[in-house]
C-alpha cells in the first residue's frame, strides 16, 4: 500500500518541497476529518430524543423560563447557522459552558482528561510490558504450558465483564485484604492538599514532593490501571502470538536456525523485528480504545475521566461537553495515527 | 531460557509493586465527616436556580433562612432562624420578620433585613425555574419593591391576598429562601446577572458551612463556619464524594474510608447487616412513586377503566420484595408526616374485580403503552405491571429510555401510562396537592406542563377549586381536615394510582450522632453531627 501511494504523489500538485507537502496533506486531512467529526457530533446531538432545554430548566419550568433558555442557547436559530457558529467559537478554542457543571467545557476537559490519560497510560505500559513477551513466548513455544496459560489468560480478558472483575477486584484487593487504595484518585487525607500542575496527580505529587501523596495516588491507580491493562494485555499478546507464528513459520527464520545461529538471536533479532510495526498498530489501537472507551472502569473506580465525562453529558444532553469532548477525543485519536505512522517510517525499512 | 526468565522478573516486579500494602488509613478523622453520595445532578449552587436533591443538600448547611427547620426536631415545623419573630397583619396578608441581631455572613458583613429582601427579590428578577415557590404569592418583578419592604431591622412582604401563614413560612424554608450576602453578591455581578454565575460556584452565606471546594461529578467540599450564630460545628470539614455505585459505596464504608454511604440498594443495606462498627439509618422521604393514566386516550378517561387499573396493580406484591425496605405502600398524593397526610391505601390486587369494571366499561383488548425511566426499581414496577395487566386481557408495551426522553414525552401529554416518582418542592401540603389536583385550564394551549394533572389531560372535577380553597385557610385543624377530603376524592376519581413512598436507607458508620436526612420535609442537614 505504501508503494501505491508514493508512486502516485510522484507527480508534484503544488511547487513545494515533498516535506512540505507531506505535512500540507497531513494538516488538511486532519482538519477535514475534524470538521466532519464535528458535523457528525453536532448532527446527532440536536436530533437525538433528549431536550437540551429541559435538561436546564428541569421539568418544574414555566413556558416562558423555558423559551428563554431556549433562545439562550440559539436554538430558535437554524441548524446551519447554529453549526457556523459552534464551529467559529470551537476555531477560537471555545467550546462553550457545560450545563451540568458550570465551567467552560475547555476547563471540565483540562481537568478530566489527565486523570484517563494517567490511568489509560499506565494501563497501557502494564498491558504491553506483559503482553508482548507473553505472545512471543507463547508463539515460540506453541502449545506448551505456556502457550495455554496465555491462552486463558486472553480468554478470561476477552470474556469477563469488566464491571465484573473491577468490583471483584475492589472487594478482594481494597475490601477484604486493604492492599490498595479505594475508589476514587486520592485519599480523602490528599484531597485539595496538591498542588495541580500537569492535572497528573502521579506527576504533581513527584512536582511537590510529597513522598506520601504520591504513594496515595499510586494505591489508587494501581487497581484500575492493571484492571485496563489486562484487557489490553489479552488484546495484545494474542495479536503478538499470530504474528510472531506467520514469522517462525517463513523461510528466512529457518535459514537462519539452519546457519546455527542462536535461537535468542532468531526471535529477537530476526523475527521480532518483522513484527515491530504490525504490533505499533496494535498497541497504539489499544491505547486508543483505552482512552476513550473505560467508561465503565472509571464508574467502578469513582474516576473522574473523560469518559465518564462524555457519558454523563450525553445521558443529559449537555451538548456542549459532549461536543467538546468528542472532539478532544478524536484529536487523541489522530494524533496516535500520525504516531504510529511516524514510528512506521523509523521501524519500516521500506518505507526509508 | 532467557525470555521466560525476563518475563517471571517483569512479572514478579509487577507483582510486589502491585501487591505491597499501601492503603493503611482505615479511619476517617475525628473532626471530620465523609460521606459516598451521587451528586452529579448539582448544576448550580446558586439558591435562587438550585433545584436538584444534592444541590439542596449543600444549600441548606450553607445559607441561612428566615425560617428554618431544625434538623432535631422535624416534627416541630418551621422554627426562626435569622427572623428571631414575626407578626401578621389583621388582613393576614401582610407578614412583618424581626432580623436577629448580630449575625454574621462568612464574609463577616452583618445580616439586615436589606438582605434578607434582596435574596428574595433576587429570586422573583432572576425567575429561575424555583421560582414559582416565591411567586405564586403575586409576587412580580414589577412589584418587588412595593411588596417587599424593608425598615431598619424589620421585612415585611405583603402577598396578593390572604394565604394560611404556614403555607407562606414553609416556603421559605426552601431552597430558594436562602439569604445571601448582598454585599459580596452584588461585588461580583457580570452583566446585570445580579451575581447568578458567580454564585453557582461560590457561597455567600451565614450557614453553618461555607463551600470550599465543587469539583463537579467528583466532591463537594465544606468548611465549618468559626463564626455561625448556632455555635461552630463539631465536624471542621464535611466532604461529600461521588461514587455512583451502591455495591462500592459499601465497601468504602466496611473499610472505614467513609462515615455514610446515602445510596445502598436494599440488597447492599442487607449485606451490611452483621457487619461491625456499621448502623443503617432509615428516614421517610417526600419522594411518591406512581403509575397516571393519560385522560387524552379514550378507553383510559372512563371512569371505570381508570377503576380497573387501580385494582391491577400488585401493590403488596412489589412491596414485600423488590421495594422491601425500599419504598412503603402509600396511596394518596401527600407523602406521610406533611400536614393532611392520611393512611388510607384502599386498592390492592382484584383481577376479577377489575374484569367486572373492564366488562361494565366495554372495553376489550386494550393494548397500552407505558413510559418508563431506565432505572432498576421502575423496570421492575413496569414489568410487575405488566404482569398483573395481562391477566385482565390489558396488553402493556414498555417503552424504555432516559429520564429526560421520557419525561419530554410525557410533558407533550403523549404517553397512554407515565411510570415515575414524584418529590414535593416545599414542605406544605399545597405543594403537591396543587400539583396532583390542581388543573384550571385543561386545554392543550395552557400548557401547564408543571401540573400533573394537566399533563395527563385531566380535568379535576372539582378539585381544583376545593385545593384553592385549603391554600387560603387560616384554621390549620380545618385546613388539614379540607386536604383529607380532597385525596378521599382524588384516590376514588383521579387517573393517578400513587402506590409507594420512599424510604432512604443511608449506611453509617456507628459512631456518627445527629445526622438528620432531613425526612420528607427538607434536606440533610451536617451540623449537629459529633463523632
Amino acid at each position: 500500500m505504501a508503494n501505491f501511494a508514493t508512486e502516485t504523489e510522484r507527480r508534484p500538485w503544488l511547487p513545494l518541497p515533498p516535506w512540505a507537502r507531506g505535512t500540507l496533506v497531513t494538516l488538511s486531512s486532519i482538519a477535514v476529518t475534524m470538521l466532519g467529526l464535528l458535523f457528525v457530533t453536532f448532527l446527532i446531538g440536536r436530533v437525538m430524543p433528549i431536550d437540551p432545554v429541559l435538561a436546564i430548566v428541569g421539568e418544574r419550568a414555566t413556558e416562558e423560563q423555558y423559551n428563554a433558555v431556549y433562545r439562550e442557547l440559539g436554538l430558535d436559530r437554524s441548524l446551519a447557522v447554529q453549526f457556523f457558529y459552534y464551529v467559529t467559537d470551537v476555531l477560537r478554542g471555545d467550546f462553550g459552558t457545560s450545563l451540568l457543571t458550570a465551567r467552560d467545557v475547555s476547563t471540565d476537559i483540562a481537568r478530566v482528561f489527565p486523570a484517563t490519560f494517567e490511568l489509560a497510560t499506565i494501563g497501557i505500559l502494564f498491558g504491553c510490558i506483559l503482553g508482548v513477551p507473553l505472545g512471543v513466548i507463547a508463539a515460540v513455544r506453541r502449545g506448551s504450558w505456556i502457550d495455554q496459560i496465555a491462552r486463558v489468560i486472553a480468554l478470561v480478558g476477552y470474556s469477563m465483564p469488566i464491571f465484573w472483575l473491577g468490583l471483584m477486584g475492589l472487594l478482594l484487593f481494597y475490601g477484604i485484604l486493604g492492599w490498595v487504595g479505594g475508589p476514587g484518585r486520592q485519599g480523602i487525607f490528599y484531597e485539595d492538599m496538591i498542588p495541580s500542575v500537569t492535572g497528573m496527580i502521579l506527576i504533581d505529587s513527584l512536582i511537590a514532593g510529597d513522598w506520601g501523596a504520591f504513594r496515595d495516588a499510586f494505591s489508587h491507580i494501581v487497581l484500575p490501571a492493571s484492571l485496563l491493562g489486562y484487557y489490553s494485555l489479552a488484546y495484545i499478546s494474542r495479536m503478538t502470538r499470530s504474528f510472531m507464528l506467520e514469522q517462525l513459520s517463513a523461510e528466512y527464520v529457518t535459514t537462519a536456525r539452519v546457519k546455527g545461529m542462536s535461537e535468542w538471536a532468531v526471535i529477537w533479532t530476526h523475527a521480532f523485528r518483522n513484527i515491530r510495526v504490525q504490533l505499533i498498530t496494535v498497541i497504539a489501537l489499544s491505547y486508543a480504545n483505552l482512552l476513550e472507551g473505560s467508561v465503565l472502569t472509571e464508574i467502578i473506580f469513582s474516576w473522574p475521566g473523560i469518559g465518564s465525562y462524555i457519558t454523563t453529558a450525553l445521558l443529559s444532553a449537555d451538548m456542549n461537553a459532549v461536543l467538546g469532548g468528542t472532539v478532544v477525543v478524536g484529536l487523541v485519536f489522530i494524533c496516535l495515527n500520525i504516531f504510529s505512522d511516524l514510528l512506521y517510517k523509523v521501524f519500516d525499512p521500506r518505507s526509508k | 531460557m532467557k525470555t521466560i526468565q525476563t518475563l517471571l522478573g517483569t512479572a514478579a516486579l509487577g507483582l510486589a509493586i502491585g501487591l505491597t500494602p499501601m492503603a493503611t488509613m482505615a479511619e476517617t478523622p475525628d473532626n471530620m465527616l465523609v460521606i459516598a453520595n451521587r451528586i452529579d445532578d448539582i448544576t448550580t449552587l446558586d439558591p435562587a436556580q438550585s433545584f436538584e436533591f444534592a444541590g439542596a443538600d449543600v444549600i441548606r448547611n450553607i445559607y441561612g433562612k428566615l425560617v428554618n427547620f431544625d434538623p432535631a426536631d422535624l416534627d416541630a415545623g418551621y422554627q426562626p432562624d435569622l427572623a428571631e419573630s414575626w407578626t401578621v397583619s389583621e388582613d393576614g396578608r401582610t407578614i412583618t420578620f424581626t432580623m436577629r441581631e448580630g449575625v454574621k455572613f462568612q464574609s463577616g458583613n452583618p445580616v439586615r433585613a436589606e438582605d434578607a429582601a434582596f435574596s428574595l427579590k433576587r429570586a422573583v428578577l432572576l425567575n429561575k425555574t424555583p421560582s414559582f415557590i416565591i411567586t405564586q404569592f403575586g409576587f412580580t418583578p414589577e412589584n418587588v419593591d412595593e411588596t417587599i419592604k424593608v425598615d431598619g431591622n424589620t421585612l415585611s412582604i405583603t402577598t396578593d391576598k390572604r394565604y394560611a401563614t404556614s403555607f407562606v413560612l414553609n416556603c421559605l424554608t426552601a431552597t430558594i429562601g436562602a439569604i445571601v450576602d448582598k454585599e459580596l453578591v452584588m461585588a461580583n455581578e457580570v452583566d446585570g446577572d445580579m451575581g447568578n454565575t458567580w454564585l453557582t460556584t461560590n457561597s455567600a452565606g451565614s450557614g453553618p458551612y461555607s463551600l470550599a471546594s465543587w469539583k463537579p461529578k467528583e466532591s463537594v467540599t465544606l468548611s465549618a463556619n468559626p463564626a455561625y450564630y448556632g455555635g461552630e460545628p463539631e465536624m471542621k470539614r464535611v466532604i461529600v464524594r461521588h461514587v455512583q455505585e451502591s455495591a462500592t459505596q459499601r465497601l468504602m464504608l466496611e473499610r472505614g474510608d467513609i462515615d455514610v454511604a446515602r445510596d445502598l440498594t436494599p440488597s447492599d443495606v442487607d449485606g451490611l447487616a452483621g457487619v461491625d462498627g456499621v448502623e443503617v439509618l432509615r428516614e421517610m422521604r417526600g419522594r411518591l412513586m406512581y403509575v397516571s393514566f393519560n385522560q387524552k386516550h379514550p378507553e383510559l378517561s372512563k371512569p371505570q377503566v381508570r377503576q380497573a387499573l387501580k385494582y391491577l396493580i400488585d401493590y403488596d406484591g412489589m412491596e414485600n420484595s423488590f421495594l422491601k425496605n425500599w419504598y412503603v405502600g402509600h396511596q394518596n398524593f401527600l407523602p406521610k408526616t406533611y400536614l393532611g397526610a392520611v393512611d388510607e391505601n384502599p386498592f390492592s390486587l382484584d383481577v376479577e374485580k377489575a374484569k367486572a369494571l373492564l366488562a361494565e366499561a366495554g372495553v376489550e383488548n386494550l393494548e397500552l403503552t407505558v413510559g418508563v425511566r431506565e432505572a432498576q426499581e421502575r423496570l421492575e414496577i413496569a414489568q410487575s405491571l405488566q404482569n398483573t395487566f395481562a391477566q385482565a386481557g390489558i396488553t402493556l408495551n414498555l417503552e424504555v429510555g432516559t429520564g429526560k426522553q421520557v419525561l419530554g414525552k410525557y410533558r407533550a401529554r403523549e404517553l397512554d401510562i407515565y411510570l415515575g416518582a414524584w418529590g414535593p418542592d416545599y414542605p406544605d401540603p399545597h405543594t403537591n396537592a396543587g400539583t396532583f389536583a390542581y388543573n384550571p385550564d385543561n386545554s392543550d394551549a395552557a400548557n401547564a406542563t408543571g401540573l400533573l394533572a394537566w399533563r395527563n389531560g385531566w380535568d379535576t372535577g372539582g378539585l381544583t377549586e376545593k385545593v384553592s380553597a385549603a391554600v387560603v385557610e387560616g384554621d390549620t385543624e380545618k385546613r388539614a381536615e379540607m386536604y383529607h377530603e380532597i385525596q378521599a376524592q382524588f384516590r376514588d376519581t383521579a387517573p393517578f394510582a400513587v402506590m409507594f413512598q420512599l424510604i432512604e436507607q443511608a449506611g453509617m458508620a456507628d459512631n456518627v450522632e445527629g445526622l438528620s436526612l432531613g425526612g420528607a420535609i427538607t434536606s440533610v442537614a451536617y451540623w449537629d453531627v459529633t463523632k
